[in-house]
């Protein structure tokens, strides 16, 4: 500012600034997109500031891996053929780390709920989709960043590093995460406090994580769980996780059939494209409903 | 000549000297919400002149927030319609939604984020262009005095801090109507004040109107109209002068050891209905400071003496009470059972 001489400036509070006037552009697919990149970034901001629940949504996880895993070794030494049983269940692993916090993600939806920064977002002049869409991609993407945490983890539980291998569980994860958020959101749109939402997930988790076959190979099973084994979304994220890991593991032919048999519809075995597809479907199933839920809602 | 004539007849009009109006920033004609049985707000009709501070007056649970919920799009009405910045709020949400900035009741800040990360976040959500993000955000932080705390965390924001960085982040995409809920409520003094200092200036610098809530009746005189709503109806809709004029009775409180008693002696010596506010006897006389020598000379002395008495000019707590039959805060307490009532109802209703 440039004051003119003999003329001195008037002390008010706080020196006038002047008057910037901006003007709002009409809603277009460039703000869809722009409203989805802010809501995915706000996502990953979070995360990044909350690094206690980097570490508690791992705890978990590497908590069934090396407790459970080392501890019923020797129960189950018999069954494995020569294969630890860390490394059996290293796939469902990976499977329960990105469901963890891909259902935080969703969780702060309710928080958001809670805190009103949700209506900020939806007074602004953009579609309610573009907040579901930005906030299931930035959930997926939290997910991910956890998942390589526990893909680095390979080595312990004696998985090669391929990077083919990372690259298919990694892709699987995302979807995973992705199919995940979607849920999420589509219960916390329902959902109004932390609570319930919390108590309605983990009603859902664990069952689905123990039924996946995460634990267990998914042969043999009493016809009852064998029904709910393939009910289960969580089987069709499992099973291909398990083949891609299994795919690079050297182990005796036996051993293979015994811990890596697959899933079969009516003797039909599933290749695991079609599983992955199955995961894929359903995420933008949830979706679906999520964003329709969200657009009804006042 | 017949455009100084025009001229006069807008004067005349908008009564204050503001510059003549061409089109109204909000207008609301029969607007109706109903939550299942509860009429929220009961076909409200009005008009908010461009440039106005316009205040809207009643009890929580007046139908105040839900009549602002409709007019920012966030809610649709049952029945009627409104535009606001000439765009319809339901046929043209995002035309209402773009020139619009709206300060919420709840704070609904980013506590993880910077000062200007929100404002930065807000700013693109909107879609403003990026090279006047910057200086837009200098000049709404340095109104409400926050341009030197913009790289802190919200999280590390007083309870006014926070309220004042919220209408900066409402200002930041130059709307033309900003709706303010509540912006003083639970606030100390000194921030209230501050924050009608921000209203003055924007009402002084932007071709801006204002749309506010208070229940607050000292803040509310500050307006340039008000509306007082009361049980989803506006009962009164004028300049605050205009409606105190209206009232025509000065306010007399008096103290007693017994106020029943008070009352009835009030009653059958000068026929006054008194009622009884925050321990005091307290009812509206013409004249009220001629009234005094008479009360106290004919006050019959078997009565409780008077220990005090007080007079004061009409406020619009007392223009609320002659169009509502209660004052502000008896009526809020009312309303407080009626609607937890109604939400039991509602919730009962809705659980399968």
């Amino acid at each position: 500012m440039s004051t003119t001489a003999g003329r001195p400036e008037a002390t008010t509070l706080h020196p006038p600034t002047p008057v910037v006037r901006v003007s709002v552009p009409k809603r277009s697919v460039g703000s869809e997109l722009r409203a989805i990149k802010i809501v995915w970034q706000r996502e990953l901001i979070r995360f990044r500031s909350d690094r206690i629940r980097i570490v508690t949504s791992l705890v978990q996880p590497l908590l069934f891996l090396f407790v459970l895993g080392a501890g019923l070794q020797r129960l189950s030494s018999a069954g494995t053929h020569g294969v630890a049983l860390k490394t059996f269940i290293y796939p469902g692993i990976l499977c329960i780390a990105v469901m963890f916090t891909a259902m935080f993600s969703a969780a702060s939806i309710v928080w958001d709920r809670e805190f009103g920064f949700l209506r900020e977002m939806m007074v602004a002049p953009v579609r309610r989709s573009s907040i579901v869409i930005g906030k299931c991609l930035g959930g997926a993407t939290v997910a991910g960043f956890q998942g390589v945490l526990v893909i680095s983890l390979a080595g312990l539980v004696h998985v090669p590093y391929d990077p083919l291998l990372i690259a298919g569980i990694f892709v699987l994860q995302l979807a995973l995460a992705f199919s995940i958020t979607a849920f999420g959101v589509m219960i916390a749109v329902r959902i109004k406090q932390m609570q319930s939402f919390m108590g309605v997930m983990q009603m859902v988790i664990m069952p689905m994580f123990f039924i996946s076959g995460a634990l267990f190979p998914a042969v043999g099973l009493p016809r009852w769980l064998e029904i709910l084994n393939r009910i289960d979304p969580l089987t069709y994220a499992v099973d291909p996780m398990r083949r891609i890991v299994f795919a690079h593991l050297t182990i005796s032919p036996a051993a293979r059939r015994a811990l890596d048999p697959g899933i079969t519809w009516w003797g039909w075995h599933v290749p695991a494209l079609v599983e992955a597809g199955v995961i894929i479907a359903l995420g933008l199933v949830m979706l679906g409903i999520a964003i329709w839920e969200f657009s009804t809602t006042e | 000549m017949p455009d100084s004539v025009a001229f006069v007849k807008e004067m005349a009009v908008t009564g204050n000297g503001r510059a003549p109006m061409r089109q109204p920033a909000i207008a609301v004609r029969g607007l109706v919400k109903r939550f299942g049985e509860l009429e929220a707000v009961r076909g409200v009709e009005f008009e908010v002149e461009t440039g106005e501070v316009f205040g809207f007056l009643g009890p929580n649970g007046a139908g105040k927030t839900t009549t602002i919920n409709m007019l920012c799009t966030l809610a649709k009405p049952t029945a009627g319609s409104a535009e606001v910045a000439g765009h319809d709020i339901v046929r043209e949400r995002d035309d209402v939604r773009r020139n619009i900035g709206l300060v919420f009741q709840d704070p609904t800040l980013d506590a993880y984020l910077t000062a200007a990360q929100n404002l930065k976040l807000h700013a693109e959500l909107y879609g403003v262009q990026s090279d006047l993000v910057r200086p837009r955000m200098q000049q709404v932080l340095t109104m409400v005095g926050l341009w030197d705390r913009k790289d802190s965390p919200v999280g590390t924001f007083s309870g006014g801090m926070r309220r004042r960085l919220e209408i900066a982040r409402g200002l930041m995409h130059s709307p033309r109507v900003l709706f303010l809920d509540e912006p003083t409520i639970g606030l100390d003094p000194q921030t209230r004040r501050s924050i009608w200092t921000y209203i003055d200036e924007l009402k002084e610098r932007e071709e801006i109107t204002i749309f506010m809530t208070t229940h607050y009746m000292d803040e509310a005189e500050w307006c340039d109209r008000i509306a007082i709503m009361d049980h989803g109806e506006i009962v009164a809709l004028d300049e605050p002068e205009t409606l105190k004029a209206q009232v025509g009775t000065d306010r007399v409180t008096i103290h007693t050891d017994d106020n029943a008693a008070a009352i009835a002696a009030l009653a059958d010596r000068f026929g006054i209905t008194a009622r009884i506010s925050e321990g005091a006897v307290t009812f509206g006389v013409p004249g009220g400071e001629e009234f005094v020598p008479r009360l106290f000379a004919e006050w019959d002395p078997a009565r409780p003496p008077i220990k005090s008495v007080n007079v004061s000019r009409p406020t619009l707590d007392d223009v609320f009470m002659s169009y509502t039959g209660t004052t502000i805060r008896d009526a809020e307490e009312d309303q407080a059972h009626h609607r937890n009532r109604a939400m039991m109802q509602m919730m009962h209703g809705s659980r399968r």
